[in-house]
C-alpha cells in the first residue's frame, strides 16, 4: 500500500468526494439522512444476517448471538472511548447490572421480553448516570480507577444480598421459547443480533449528530469545547450513561445465552477483556465492536482447539486465550493504532487509491497530531474553524483514541 | 457539508463491505467446524465402536487447585477400558473443556459439547453454580448430566430427571461429622467456620442437626469471592468464644487460610473439616505454600506442617493412605499405567482417586445399560440398578427413581501420622485412621446408623487391570 504525504489538511485529504467516486459508488449510494441511511443498512445488514443464520448450525447460531451481546456491549465501550475519551474498566460490572435486572424481571414478573430487555438498560443507562456524574470530574487514570471499584464492588454486593441475587447460585432465568419450528439457538440469535442492529442505528445517529460532535470536541480538546458553548461534564455524563446502557442491555442479552446470572459470571477479567477487544476491533468505531465481539467469543475458542492440537500442558493450554489476547493487543497497538477496522479502511482506501491513482488517506494519528498542531497556529491553515467544527470534519469512523 | 457527506457514504461502503467479509468468515468458520456427525446410530454420540461423552472443569482459575486433576485422572479408566475393547465394543471419548468455574463459560462450552461435539451425556462436570447453570438446558434436551461433582442437594430433582450428582450430600457428610462430634465431644464448646454458600451452609446445616445448640458458641463465616488473605478475625472470635472444636465447611484453601492465623494466635482446637476441604495431599501443600508466602521460618514451616495430624474428617471412599484396600492398589495400577503423566505429577491423593472412582462408576452404569445404548436407557439403568453398581463408594449409590443424589453415608476417620502416611510427589503427608464404622443417613432430619449392607471389592477383572 503505497501512501504519499498529503500536502493538505486532514478533512480534505481524506478521499476526496468529488464526481469521480460515483464511477465504482453508485450501487451503494445511500441516502444522506444519517437516520434513513442508518435504517437502509439496518436492513441491508438484517438481511446478511438472515442468511447467515440461516446457513449456519445451531452452536454457531448461539455463538453469532452472543457476538450480538457483546458487540452492542464494546460498541458504547467504542463511544465512551473513541468518541468521547474516557476509559472504563468497570462495563462488566455494568453488564452484570443489566443481568441481573432482566434475570430478576424473568423472575419475579412476566413481562414481554422487549420490556424486561428495555428496563435492563434503562436501570443501566441509570447507574451510569450516578457513576458518570462523579467519573466526568476526573480524567485518565483516576477515571479508570472509579471505574475499577465498580468492577469490584458489584460482584460482591450481589453476593452479600445472596436473598435477592442468588448469591453465588444466582438467577436462573429461561430462554425465550422459540415460535413453531425454529431452531432455539437460531430464535435466541435473532432477537440478540435484532436487539445489536437497533443499537448500531441508535449510536450510528447519536455519533453523528450534535451530541456525537459535542463528544469529540470535548475528548479533543475540553477547554475549547466548553469555550465553544459545550458543556463538559454534562456531555461526559451522557457519553458514559449512554454507554452504561448499551452494557447494560449486552449484559440482558448474554444471560439469554447462558440461562443465569451469578457473581462468577462477569469478574474484572470481563472488564479488562471488553477493553481489549474495544482496542483490537478498533476504538471509537461502531463496526469495530463487531470484529472484537468476534475477538471474545471465538479467541478462547481457537485457543482451545490449538493447545489440543499441539498437545500443549494444561498450564500452558489455560493461559494460552489470555496471551493470544495480549499478543493481539501489543500488536495492534503497535501495528495498527486504530485497530483492525482502521486497518481494513485504510487498505480499502489503499487499494482505492492504487487503482484511481489517488493519493489515499493519512495515518488517523498522524492526521490528528497535524490537527492539534494547526490548532496550535491562530489564523493558521483552519484558521477559519473553530474547534468543535474541525472535529466535525473528521469521520468519526476514523479518529483513534486520543491518548 | 455536500463533500463531507460523500466522504460518509463511502465509509458506510466500507461498513458495509467489513460487514459482509465478517459474516461470511464466520460462516466459513461455521463450515469447518459445523461438521454433523457421521454416527448412523440413532443415539447422538454413540456409535458402534465409540461413545463420546464430555464435562467442564476448572483447569485454571481459582478452583482449579487440586480439582483440575480429577478429569485428567478419570482418562486412566476410559484408557484401561479402551485398551481392553471398550464397553460392548464400544470406546470412550472424553471430551473435557476449562470452564475456570465461571457459570457463563460453563453454559456456552456445554452447548459447545452438545451442539458441536455431540456427546452423548455430561459425565463428571465439576461444580455447583457451575452445574446448576446447564442444568435446565442439559434436561429440555434430555442430555444426561451425570455424576456432577457436587453435594447439592439440588440434584435430586423430579423437573430435572436427567441429572445425577455423584457425592454425598454435604447436608449427611454434616450430619456424619455432627454425630461424631455429639458422642466424643459432650460438653466441649462447639464453633463453625463455614463458606458462605450452599456448600458451607449444607454442611453447618447437618452438623447443626446432631450437634445440640446449647453446646454451639460461635459461627463464623467467609465471602469466597474474596477469600485472598488469612481468616484471623473468624479465628481470633472462635478462640474468644473458647470453642474447643471447630467444625468447617471450607474449602481447602481456605482451610489452611484459617488453620495458620489460628496457630499464630496459638489457638489450637480440634479441627473437624468435612471432605472437601480436607485431603492431606491438597491442604499440606497449600499450608506450606501460604507460609512461604507471609515469610514464615523453616521452624515456622515445619510447625504449621504438622497442623494436618488430629484433623477430623469424613470419607465416603477409601481412604488413600491404606496402600492394602483393594480399591487403593487397583486405583494406584491404572493411574500408573494408563495416566503416567497424572501419576508422575500427582500421584494418588483425594482428587486422582477421586477421578478414577467416578469414571469406573460410568463405566459400570454403560454395562447396566446394556448393548442397546440410549439416554432414555441409561437414565432408566440407574434408577433400577444404580443401587447395586459396583463402586468404590464404602456405601452403595443411593439412585432411586426419586432420589438423584449419590453417596448417603461414609466413615469418620482422623489424619494420624501413626497411620500409614500418604506419599505424592508433592510429600509424605498423614494417613488416615479410621475412628468409626460405616456409616448411613438421610440429607433429611433420619438419624445416622450403621451400615449393615455388602462392602464393595473390586471385580476380579478390575484388580488385574493390566
Amino acid at each position: 500500500m503505497t501512501r504519499a504525504p498529503s500536502p493538505v489538511p486532514v478533512a480534505e485529504s481524506a478521499i476526496r468526494p468529488d464526481g469521480d467516486r460515483r464511477d465504482g459508488g453508485h450501487l451503494l449510494r445511500l441516502p444522506e439522512q444519517p437516520l434513513l441511511r442508518h435504517l437502509v443498512l439496518m436492513v441491508f445488514g438484517a438481511g446478511l444476517l438472515y442468511l447467515l443464520t440461516q446457513s449456519l448450525s445451531a452452536y454457531n447460531n448461539f455463538q453469532v448471538g452472543e457476538i450480538g451481546a457483546f458487540a452492542i456491549a464494546l460498541a458504547g465501550l467504542s463511544v465512551l472511548t473513541g468518541q468521547n475519551g474516557q476509559i472504563s474498566l468497570g462495563h462488566g460490572a455494568l453488564m452484570a447490572i443489566g443481568a441481573y435486572t432482566v434475570a430478576l424481571l424473568m423472575v419475579h414478573t412476566h413481562l414481554n421480553l422487549v420490556v424486561e430487555l428495555a428496563i435492563a438498560t434503562l436501570v443501566t443507562t441509570a447507574v451510569g448516570v450516578v457513576v458518570g456524574v462523579p467519573a466526568a470530574r476526573l480524567g485518565g487514570a483516576y477515571l479508570a480507577g472509579v471505574t475499577l471499584l465498580l468492577a469490584l464492588t458489584v460482584p460482591l454486593l450481589a453476593a452479600q444480598y445472596g436473598s435477592i441475587f442468588g448469591g453465588e447460585q444466582g438467577l436462573t432465568t429461561t430462554p425465550p421459547s422459540a415460535p413453531g419450528t425454529i431452531n432455539p439457538e437460531r430464535w435466541l440469535a435473532w432477537i440478540q443480533l435484532a436487539a445489536a442492529l437497533v443499537v448500531m442505528v441508535l449510536l450510528g445517529n447519536l455519533v453523528r449528530s450534535r451530541f456525537g460532535r459535542a463528544f469529540r470536541a470535548v475528548r479533543d480538546d475540553d477547554v475549547a469545547a466548553s469555550l465553544a458553548g459545550i458543556h463538559v461534564t454534562r456531555t461526559k455524563v451522557l457519553a458514559f450513561s449512554v454507554s452504561a446502557g448499551c452494557a447494560g442491555l449486552g449484559g440482558a442479552l448474554l444471560v439469554l445465552s447462558t440461562g443465569v446470572v451469578n457473581t462468577g459470571e462477569f469478574p474484572l477479567t470481563l472488564s479488562i477483556e471488553l477493553l481489549a477487544g474495544m482496542v483490537i476491533g478498533g476504538a471509537g468505531t461502531l463496526v469495530g465492536a463487531w470484529w472484537g465481539a468476534i475477538a471474545l467469543v471465538y479467541v478462547p475458542q481457537w485457543s482451545t482447539s490449538l493447545s489440543s492440537r499441539l498437545s500443549l500442558g494444561t498450564t500452558v493450554a489455560a493461559y494460552l486465550a489470555d496471551a493470544l489476547f495480549g499478543a493481539a493487543l501489543i500488536v495492534v497497538i503497535l501495528a495498527a493504532p486504530s485497530g483492525i477496522q482502521g486497518s481494513l479502511r485504510r487498505l480499502a482506501h489503499g487499494i482505492a487509491a492504487a487503482t484511481t491513482g489517488r493519493a489515499s488517506p493519512p495515518n488517523p494519528p498522524a492526521a490528528l497530531a497535524r490537527l492539534l498542531r494547526s490548532a496550535d497556529v491562530p489564523g493558521g491553515t483552519r484558521s477559519s474553524s473553530d474547534a468543535s467544527t474541525r472535529s466535525r470534519d473528521r469521520s468519526p469512523d476514523q479518529v483513534a483514541t486520543k491518548e | 457539508m455536500r463533500l463531507r457527506r460523500r466522504r460518509h457514504a463511502l465509509s458506510r461502503s466500507a461498513t458495509v463491505l467489513a460487514l459482509m467479509v465478517a459474516t461470511s468468515i464466520s460462516a466459513v468458520g461455521a463450515g469447518v467446524l459445523g461438521t454433523t456427525p457421521a454416527s448412523a446410530s440413532s443415539t447422538t454420540g454413540v456409535t458402534a465402536k465409540q461413545i463420546t461423552i464430555g464435562a467442564t472443569v476448572p483447569l485454571t482459575g481459582p478452583a482449579a487447585s487440586g480439582y483440575s486433576e480429577i478429569a485428567p485422572a478419570m482418562d486412566a479408566v476410559f484408557n484401561w477400558v479402551n485398551a481392553h475393547g471398550g464397553v460392548y465394543g464400544r470406546k470412550i471419548k472424553y471430551i473435557y473443556l476449562d470452564d475456570e468455574y465461571n457459570p457463563a463459560k460453563t453454559a456456552t462450552l456445554t452447548r459447545q459439547l452438545v451442539l458441536q461435539d455431540h456427546i452423548f451425556a455430561d459425565v463428571g462436570s465439576l461444580g455447583t453454580p457451575t452445574q446448576l447453570s446447564v442444568q435446565k438446558y442439559l434436561n429440555s434436551q434430555k442430555i444426561p448430566q451425570l455424576f456432577i461433582e457436587s453435594g447439592c442437594n439440588c440434584w435430586s430433582n423430579k423437573r430435572y430427571p436427567y441429572s445425577f450428582g455423584w457425592e454425598p450430600p454435604y447436608t449427611v457428610e454434616g450430619k456424619l461429622l455432627g454425630n461424631y462430634v455429639k458422642q466424643h465431644f459432650a460438653g466441649k464448646k462447639v464453633g463453625f467456620l463455614y463458606q458462605d454458600t450452599t456448600f458451607g451452609q449444607d454442611v453447618m446445616k447437618g452438623a447443626k442437626l446432631e450437634i445440640p445448640k446449647s453446646s454451639v458458641v460461635s459461627e463464623q463465616n467467609y465471602n469466597v469471592t474474596t477469600l485472598a488473605g488469612p481468616l484471623t478475625t473468624q479465628m481470633s472470635a472462635l478462640k474468644a468464644a473458647g470453642a474447643q472444636v471447630v467444625v468447617m465447611g471450607t474449602i481447602p484453601a481456605a482451610t489452611a487460610l484459617a488453620m495458620l492465623p489460628a496457630f499464630a494466635i496459638g489457638y489450637t482446637p480440634q479441627y473437624v473439616i468435612d471432605s472437601v476441604g480436607a485431603d492431606a495431599p491438597t491442604v499440606g501443600p497449600l499450608l506450606a505454600a501460604f507460609t512461604a508466602a507471609g515469610g514464615g521460618s523453616a521452624a515456622t514451616a515445619k510447625a504449621t506442617a504438622g497442623l494436618l495430624n488430629g484433623v477430623i474428617t469424613d470419607a465416603y471412599l477409601p481412604p488413600e493412605g491404606l496402600g492394602s484396600n483393594p480399591w487403593v492398589v487397583v486405583t494406584k495400577k491404572l493411574l500408573a499405567k494408563y495416566a503416567p503423566t497424572v501419576w508422575k505429577k500427582d500421584g494418588l491423593n483425594g482428587n486422582t482417586e477421586y477421578g478414577v472412582a467416578l469414571a469406573y462408576t460410568f463405566v459400570q452404569a454403560l454395562k447396566a445399560a446394556g448393548k442397546n445404548l440410549t439416554r432414555a436407557g441409561l437414565m432408566k439403568a440407574l434408577e433400577k440398578k444404580g443401587h447395586s453398581l459396583t463402586t468404590a463408594g464404602l456405601v452403595p449409590l443411593s439412585y432411586s427413581a426419586s432420589v438423584h443424589y449419590g453417596y448417603e453415608g461414609g466413615e469418620v476417620v482422623e489424619f494420624s501420622s501413626s497411620a500409614p502416611p500418604v506419599v505424592t510427589p508433592t510429600g509424605r503427608w498423614p494417613g488416615d485412621k479410621v475412628l468409626t464404622p460405616v456409616e448411613v443417613t438421610t440429607p433429611g432430619s433420619g438419624p445416622v446408623r450403621k451400615y449393615k449392607g455388602r462392602i464393595s471389592v473390586p471385580p476380579a477383572f478390575v484388580k488385574r487391570s493390566d
